[in-house]
């Protein structure tokens, strides 16, 4: 499989006050097209800070990250921007929807920023809403939904523009143990049968085994890959 | 387009925050459509003044009545091309709150006076050989109902007949009206014939309200003015003439600075529009930190995101404004009925509407630019995470 994101000595440093802390220690990470990577590793190992380099959120303060051949760590603020939405899928831990909007306008954030019609942005929602199984919700708020529909819904979101990458923190921590496995589930149909890349940020052991691979992080270094059969 | 139920949903997202404020905004462009009608109306006079006519009024007070015969020696004086003169009946139809302005005048001098009043040659060679009778404004006309040729029973508050009796009657002959839709408003108006006024009327007789003159150079306004007062300096009628707009503006100034008045009342109340729009936004703005950053990281831009701040903001004074303004324009005619004519017409102008729309502009700007600033400074990652 060819490589999808290539991160070369990624280095991550932030200041609090007048300290430096470095987050990440010169990061090599190779993830190939159609993989599905569990990141693991203790609170303040750097896992949300790969993860947010990874998509396109913030920027490394040394070294390279190259997604689908794009050096994006060189990128503008508005190009980034216009990167993300093309390239990027989100799935966030507490799902990060508009509360005043709808299940269906929700998923069609992503295709205001395109140049499809009104009709076709519709009719695409409502084919990532089918997607997660959600088609009879389309006009439910947020705060209608239960915890697992509402991370469907935010899948849906992350799917809609067809993105090469899936990136997810901790998608199902504030789920339930059996609404969890439902989207993990969710997330591999993603990985297996339509092909997309996930790299997914989580605490949780029995979360990752629905992954192909496991990254540990520990105190901003990467252990060795561990090969993954799934359950 | 695309972005309007984004920018709806952010607006409503608190709807009995957004409610409040969207009815403050429409009270402040309510009182700014009225108050604005009230000073337009009381300077219309001023905005429909012709720069070649004159005003002559008593010296002391424009109450005082003027001799008849200062006529001929303000004729004679040299740049003076016409003199009309006119007096104040102080009318009331049929009710206390039926009031409108009642001329007496000579025909052929005042209407030849004031050309932007129309009136068709017939009605006006009938008013010129009528001695009872009366032309009226097209608004009065409309107003009451009146047709050409019936009686006008108007009584005065000031002038009674020979008899004593205060009620006159006047044949209608003819009806004034004007092209331009802003002399239009003036047509709230009824021309007497002087020559049967003055014979019929108890007191006062030989003696008129003021004079208007016209003359052959506006530059020379002001010299003319000084020499027509100084053929009656030191007489028991002394004159005081003026520029016809400097008239109006005075006349309008005796009620007060209505200009300065509304200003300042309109100064105070979107002071305080732009304090509560203001901290309404900025509250709202705040709230949805997280959100914002959400559709950073989905792809919108920094710039995107500053213009649908701004957008929300724009889109709660344009509501607001524009519901206050059609309140308003929807509220006037009322008014005007119900101030029985006694004041000029009042209309939401023109220009009232551009006021209203460069205030509703400044406002957005004024309450939407800070959260939209920033909201464009927003760091993605510092915001989900909640730093």
């Amino acid at each position: 499989m060819s490589t999808l994101v290539e991160i070369r000595g990624v280095t991550k440093t932030y200041r609090r006050g007048s300290e430096r802390i470095e987050v990440l220690h010169g990061i090599d990470l190779d993830v190939p097209h159609g993989d599905f990577v569990a990141l693991m590793g203790p609170s303040g190992s750097g896992k949300t800070t790969l993860l947010n380099l990874i998509g396109g959120l913030d920027k490394p303060t040394a070294g390279s990250i190259v997604v689908d051949g794009h050096r994006i760590d060189h990128l503008s603020s508005g190009e980034l921007s216009r990167w993300r939405a093309a390239n990027i899928g989100f799935v966030f831990q507490f799902y990060n929807l508009l509360p005043a909007l709808s299940a269906q306008r929700n998923v069609e954030l992503p295709l205001l920023l395109t140049s499809l019609s009104a009709a076709q942005r519709r009719r695409n929602a409502a084919i990532a809403l089918a997607l997660v199984g959600l088609e009879d919700r389309a006009r439910h708020k947020p705060r209608e939904l239960s915890g697992g529909q509402e991370q469907r819904v935010a899948i849906a979101r992350a799917m809609v523009s067809d993105p090469t990458l899936l990136v997810c923190d901790e998608p199902t921590g504030d789920l339930d143990r059996e609404t969890g496995a439902e989207i993990l589930t969710l997330l591999q149909v993603l990985n297996r049968e339509h092909g997309k890349t996930v790299v997914m940020v989580t605490h949780d052991p029995k979360a990752a085994e629905y992954a192909r691979r496991r990254l540990h992080l520990d105190k901003g270094t990467l252990a060795p890959d561990r090969e993954m059969g799934g359950p | 387009m695309r972005y309007l139920p984004l920018l709806w949903a952010g607006l409503f997202r608190k709807k009995t925050r957004t409610i409040l404020t969207l009815l403050s905004v429409i009270v402040a462009f309510l009182l700014l459509g009225l108050l604005h009608a009230v000073k337009v109306a009381f300077e219309s006079g001023a905005e429909s003044a012709d720069a070649k006519r004159l005003l002559t009024t008593a010296r002391y007070s424009i109450i005082e009545p003027l001799p008849i015969a200062h006529l001929r020696p303000i004729e004679r004086v040299a740049g003076v091309v016409g003199v009309a003169y006119a007096d104040w009946f102080g009318a009331k139809y049929q009710n206390e709150s039926n009031a409108f302005p009642v001329f007496a005048v000579d025909p052929t001098r005042y209407l030849d006076m004031y050309p932007e009043f129309t009136i068709p040659r017939e009605q006006r060679e009938a008013f010129v050989k009528t001695r009872t009778g009366a032309v009226a404004g097209r608004r009065l006309v409309d107003r009451f109902g009146w047709t050409l040729g019936q009686k006008l029973p108007i009584s005065s508050e000031i002038h009674p007949k020979a008899d004593g009796d205060m009620n006159w009657a006047f044949d209608l002959v003819g009806i004034l009206d004007a092209d331009d839709p802003a002399q239009r408003g003036n047509t709230d108006v009824v021309l007497i014939n002087v020559a049967y006024f003055d014979e019929a009327r108890q007191t006062g007789k030989g003696k008129t309200g003021w004079y208007i003159e016209r003359i052959a150079d506006p530059a020379r306004a002001r010299a003319i003015s000084v020499e027509i007062d100084r053929l009656f300096v030191n007489s028991p009628d002394e004159t005081k003439t003026q520029p016809e707009k400097e008239f109006a503006v005075g006349f309008a100034k005796q009620i007060g600075d209505m200009g300065a008045l509304v200003t300042r009342i309109l100064a105070a109340v979107f002071f305080t529009i732009l304090i509560l729009t203001g901290n309404a936004m900025a509250q709202s703005v705040r709230e949805r930190i997280p959100e914002l950053a959400i559709l950073k990281t989905l792809g919108f831009s920094d710039g995107k995101v500053t213009a649908l701040v701004l957008a929300e903001a724009g889109l709660l004074l344009l509501i607001g404004g524009g519901l206050g303004m059609v309140i308003a324009a929807g509220l006037l005619p009322v008014l005007n009925g119900a101030t029985g004519g006694r004041f000029p017409p009042l209309f939401v102008s023109a220009d009232t509407w551009l006021l209203a729309t460069a205030v509703a502009v400044t406002l957005a700007l004024a309450v939407g630019l800070p959260p939209a600033l920033r909201a464009r400074r927003l760091r993605i990652v510092d915001a989900l995470a909640g730093r």
